[in-house]
């Protein structure tokens, strides 16, 4: 369970982050949506001890973020940041297999090659594999990124707009290999993402942020209503059955 | 020789990895200028006396002692805001490289002559004539160094991947790179007191060694650019003793080559 009391985080005068409390259940797929600057990633890299708040405390399965040593939360929770940028030369092999660092410390076992190698056939990197990470498409890239964090094989696991860049097919497969994490092996994903659809198609819960705060939050149907959307994007968004999921049209 | 070529080559290396860039090296961000800064402010507060009285092994010790803290603080200073501009830092060094040496220059100045000769015998070592107690003390410490890193280089490997990723990956960015730091000031001190400064060795053998092993993995770059290193410096000056009869243009030549190489980098490197 990952549960964040009254984290507060200011630039400046303002509050990017703004007394968020909230309580993520274990097992499942929640979804973070919100209008541009309105604080998801920041919530995400506090959670994820990479940024620190200034007040407010957040625990995983109970050990506080702040005071946990890094290898042991490295284990258990693992996070893609928005943006990634390596100066160093790297393959795509070679920054999958990073992933499993936290397990096996830079010597990797028979375990830990089958595993990168199944992140890698996962998300069709088979034939990049050897590639430096410059050489490759941004979507490419992508898939490389969030290969490696997958295969740090954590409880939890935090994303920070895994669909960037990534065609609708990848984009699919990325979701049902996230929606399968969860289902199966009980991981908890928590995920940013712009695409209501896709988190309406795919996750247990939404939370929706706006200003620094959680305005709103609830199971996917509590949260895919066009009262709820517009209080979130200040955009009329009509909400329609198809397939048995719930779609949001905006478009036009 | 082999001692400085560890010492150049290895702070080089970590420099860079904790930096995260492949231009900055401690010589161009003037760390070396530093540590020259550092022997003359000693003498013109103690005075010679102290210098030739007391053990030149303790002397040393004190002063790289000095030069840790030193490198903290300007490493803190300089890279703990992140994105920073890299063209600033490189100005920054060359400022700082300038600002330390016109200090050391001016501190010389104030000084009475006859200290300053004591002095300028402990600065202009030059690459013939070191001092062999300070050498076997300094091969030492190198070693010791040099173990230090060896240790670390598997985490060094992440934190090369950048802070965030590192932290995700579980390690301990701030405590790496501040043993980094301390690894880098001691070789830096080694390397200056017994040569002087070397401006770009360390960037030249740093990155030869990045691409002719094709990785960034310091089990393979951290050899290979120690070799590397020894192979200019002792090479370099057998050539030039025995084919040209010179003694102590090396470091010029070293810094000739570097400095060209160090420009056509910066102007290769994309701007972030
Ligand atoms: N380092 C920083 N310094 C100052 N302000 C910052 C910093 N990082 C973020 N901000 C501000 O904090 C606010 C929230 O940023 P954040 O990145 O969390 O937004 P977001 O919800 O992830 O947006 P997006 O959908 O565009 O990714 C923004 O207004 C941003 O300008
Ligand atoms: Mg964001």
């Amino acid at each position: 369970m990952i549960e964040i009391k009254g984290v507060t985080k200011r630039y400046g005068e303002t509050a990017v982050v703004d007394d968020v409390s909230l309580t993520i259940a274990p097992g499942g797929v929640t979804s973070v949506i919100g209008a541009n600057g309105a604080g998801k990633s920041t919530l995400l890299s506090i959670v994820s001890r990479l940024t620190p708040a200034d007040s407010g405390t957040v625990t995983v399965d109970g050990l506080d973020v702040t005071t946990t040593p890094s290898e042991k939360l490295a284990r258990r929770l693992a996070v893609l940041r928005q943006e990634n940028h390596m100066s160093v030369r790297l393959t795509v092999r070679e920054l999958v297999a990073f992933g499993r660092f936290p397990h096996s410390g830079g010597r990797l076992t028979e375990r830990d090659l089958a595993l990168v190698d199944e992140a890698i056939g996962y998300f069709e990197l088979d034939d990049l594999a050897d590639r430096h990470l410059d050489q490759l498409s941004g979507g490419q890239r992508q898939r490389a990124y969030v290969a490696m964090v997958l295969c740090q094989d954590t409880d939890y696991v935090l994303l920070d707009e895994p669909l960037n860049n990534l065609d609708r097919r990848h984009s699919v497969q990325m979701m049902r290999r996230l929606r399968r994490m969860a289902d199966d092996y009980a991981k908890t994903v928590v995920m940013v993402v712009h695409d209501i659809n896709f988190a309406s198609c795919h996750s247990d819960a939404i939370v929706a942020m706006k200003h620094g705060k959680v305005i709103a939050q609830g199971t996917t149907e509590e949260m895919m209503t066009p009262k709820v959307l517009k209080e979130v994007y200040d955009l009329d968004i009509d909400v329609h059955d198809i397939n048995g999921s719930r779609i949001g049209v905006y478009y036009a | 020789m082999v001692v400085v070529g560890v010492a150049v080559a290895c702070s080089s290396v970590l420099f860079q990895t904790v930096t995260g860039n492949r231009i900055l090296t401690p010589g161009i961000m003037g760390f070396d200028r530093l540590f020259v800064l550092i022997q003359t402010l000693i003498v013109y507060v103690f005075g010679a006396l102290t210098l030739t009285t007391t053990d030149p092994r303790l002397l040393f010790a004190g002063q790289t002692a000095v030069m840790v803290i030193f490198s903290l603080a300007l490493y803190r200073w300089l890279f703990g805001r992140d994105g920073r501009d890299l063209y600033v830092l490189v100005l920054a060094g060359v400022v700082f490289g300038t600002l330390f040496g016109s200090l050391s220059s001016l501190a010389q100045r104030l000084i009475n002559p006859n200290d300053f000769v004591v002095l300028q015998d402990s600065l202009f070592a030059g690459f013939n004539q070191v001092d062999p107690g300070l050498l076997a003390f300094s091969a030492v410490l190198v070693a010791a160094m040099a173990v230090w890193t060896a240790r670390l280089s598997a985490r060094l490997d992440v934190v090369a991947l950048g802070r965030d990723t590192a932290l995700n990956l579980g390690v301990n960015h701030a405590s790496v790179v501040n043993q980094a730091l301390v690894v880098i000031a001691v070789m830096v001190s080694v390397a200056t007191a017994l040569v002087g400064p070397v401006t770009f060795l360390g960037l030249l053998v740093a990155n030869l060694a990045r691409q002719l092993t094709g990785t960034f993995r310091h089990r393979t770059v951290l050899p290979a650019a120690t070799l590397l290193s020894v192979i200019v410096l002792v090479g370099g000056q057998a050539v030039l003793e025995q084919v040209f009869g010179m003694n102590t243009a090396l470091s010029v030549i070293i810094n000739f080559v570097g400095g060209a190489y160090f420009i056509a980098l910066l102007i290769r490197e994309p701007r972030r």
